[in-house]
């Protein structure tokens, strides 16, 4: 009951609820799974961070810069933390979950891997996870193959097994597919992978932000994702990696920071994680994705999955009970807060706009996935999808707003 | 919102006058907008005088991209393939009526895209044509 009065009030910690739309409209986000919304406390901390604290971090020997390397060494700390990870210099800061992705291609896989080696992919790929590999292929004349899906959108794990007889090098899965919702069972993928000799690489852009996320139980190599879906700001994201696997890998960028000595003739590279962080970071982005770290501990990320299990049982009770809406994926049991659906003889354009119109905002589209999208033989779907600041009252009016789309294209 | 879906391009989209196949035909191309998944094909009909005597379209989209390739062949019988040629996003615009914000312009304007293409017997379509 104390949890449920917690997530009536939590709007309020979120400045952009405040905003009409269109005028007059309340807002009803139901677009967490491109990005977030923000809360005060993570505004907050950047504000201040650029207000009191802002200094070039790593160097200079003031009290500034010694304030501000501390704020942002203090953020991967509690990333690291987050996700139960032991050994912070095993968080990499990055752009966003795309660079911490193209990190591994180039800097382990153009490395370690040979021709003809195998890469093992899956159907619910979005192009991040998708066209790093693609590159990497055609650089390095390497094979792809893909972990099909069944028809409720869920890994055949069976396939994947026989998969794996073929030696892959490396499995890449999303840990949640941002179309259909499905949450893939990590751990039990990435220990069929590592007994098959893979290593594997996750990408963490949906599950990082949604539900606890355990990296030292699910034991993956590489685990990739963004703060800016997790109340965070744009420009950082994370690339965890295992200490001896990052300790081989070539610097990626070359720049300041990322190394310990140059000369004339050359460089030697910095130690971990710094080899990787090439010139001045997002430094109060990084202040401020600990602050969203903080503020979504402060609610709990297991209470947040729960609260967003129910929303997301509540939908697709709602969504199925209308005429002519099909939903795309498995049984709310099976999936995060993502719902993707078709209305028969209406465009997904269509639909998002006139929701708009009501100030609902969805994503209309292939949500950067367009070959699972073909693979699925739709063009594109409508996607509402929830966060913590989400209610039911958000999906009431997007019930409503789909009685007004039939009522337009009747 | 209630400017775009007004009942003219509701009345288009959900009662096409221009739908189907013209076989043969004198001028055809199709293309589609990958980023939306709208997929258009159209045929054009001429007589000796370059005249268009006939349009048609195949397609799936959103109601502003279907609409906009009804009224914009609609409009075409009767006029020549110079003309089809020198059409312009600004005739697109007049012709809907409504104001588009930059996504939605290139659902009206696949089918400018595609007419002209089809005008200039191109073998492939560049974005150059929705000018």
């Amino acid at each position: 009951m104390v949890q449920k009065e917690r997530f009536e009030k939590i709007k309020s910690d979120f400045p952009i609820f405040k905003r009409k739309i269109h005028t007059d409209q309340k807002l009803v986000y139901l677009d967490s799974a491109a990005t977030s919304q923000k809360p005060e406390k993570m505004i907050q901390a950047m504000d201040d961070f650029y207000r009191n604290s802002n200094a070039n971090i790593h160097r200079g020997i003031h009290e500034l810069a010694e304030e501000a390397t501390g704020l942002y060494e203090d953020a991967r700390l509690r990333i690291a933390r987050f996700l139960k990870v032991e050994d912070a210099r095993q968080i990499i800061f990055t752009r966003n979950t795309t660079e911490s992705i193209n990190l591994v291609a180039k800097a382990w896989g153009s490395t370690f891997l040979q021709k003809n080696d195998l890469i093992l992919l899956t159907r619910l790929e979005h192009h991040s996870n998708l066209v790093p590999w693609y590159m990497l292929k055609e650089a390095k004349d390497l094979r792809i193959s893909f972990i099909e899906i069944t028809s409720s959108g869920e890994l055949d794990l069976v396939q994947y097994a026989a998969l794996l007889e073929q030696k892959p090098k490396l499995v890449a899965f999303t840990h949640m597919s941002n179309v259909t919702g499905t949450i893939n069972p990590a751990q039990m993928i990435t220990k069929m992978a590592h007994d098959a000799g893979a290593m594997v690489l996750i990408d963490g852009a949906q599950s990082a932000p949604h539900f606890p996320v355990n990296l030292t139980e699910i034991d993956a190599d590489f685990f990739a994702f963004s703060a800016h879906k997790m109340c965070g700001p744009t420009g950082i994201g994370v690339l965890f990696g295992k200490y001896a696997l990052l300790e081989q890998m070539p610097a990626f960028l070359g720049g300041g920071d990322m190394i310990r000595k140059v000369t004339f003739e050359g460089f030697s590279a910095n130690a971990i994680p710094y080899r990787f962080e090439a010139g001045t970071p997002s430094i109060a982005e990084g202040v401020g994705f600990g602050a969203a770290i903080d503020y979504l501990e402060s609610v709990g990320m297991g209470a947040i999955a729960e609260h967003e299990q129910e929303l997301t049982r509540y939908t697709m009770k709602v969504l199925g009970d209308e005429k002519g809406i099909t939903i795309v994926g498995p049984d709310a049991e099976k999936r995060g807060g993502v719902v993707s659906f078709s209305m028969d003889g209406i465009h997904p354009h269509d639909v998002a706009q006139i929701l708009d119109s009501d100030g609902i905002a969805v994503r209309a589209g292939h949500h950067c996935a367009m070959p699972l999208h073909q693979h699925l033989n739709l063009p594109a779907t409508t996607r509402a999808s929830f966060y913590l600041y989400n209610s039911i009252d958000d999906i009431d009016a997007l019930v409503r707003g789909l009685a007004k789309v039939r009522k337009v294209f009747a | 919102m209630d400017d775009l879906y007004r009942e003219q391009i509701l009345d288009h989209y959900k009662n096409p006058r221009q739908k189907g196949q013209i076989n043969p035909s004198d001028h055809s191309f199709e293309d589609e907008n990958p980023l939306c998944g709208d997929f258009l094909h159209i045929d054009l009909k001429t007589d000796d005088q370059g005249v268009i005597t006939d349009a048609k379209f195949e397609g799936h989209g959103c109601a502003i991209s279907m609409a906009s390739a009804d009224l914009l062949l609609e409009s075409l019988i009767g006029k020549t393939m110079d003309d089809t040629k020198k059409l312009s996003k600004q005739d697109i615009l007049e012709m809907l009526g409504i104001e588009l914000s930059p996504v939605r312009l290139k659902c009206a304007l696949l089918s400018l895209k595609v007419t002209k293409a089809a005008a200039y017997d191109l073998k492939e379509a560049d974005d150059d044509l929705m000018e």
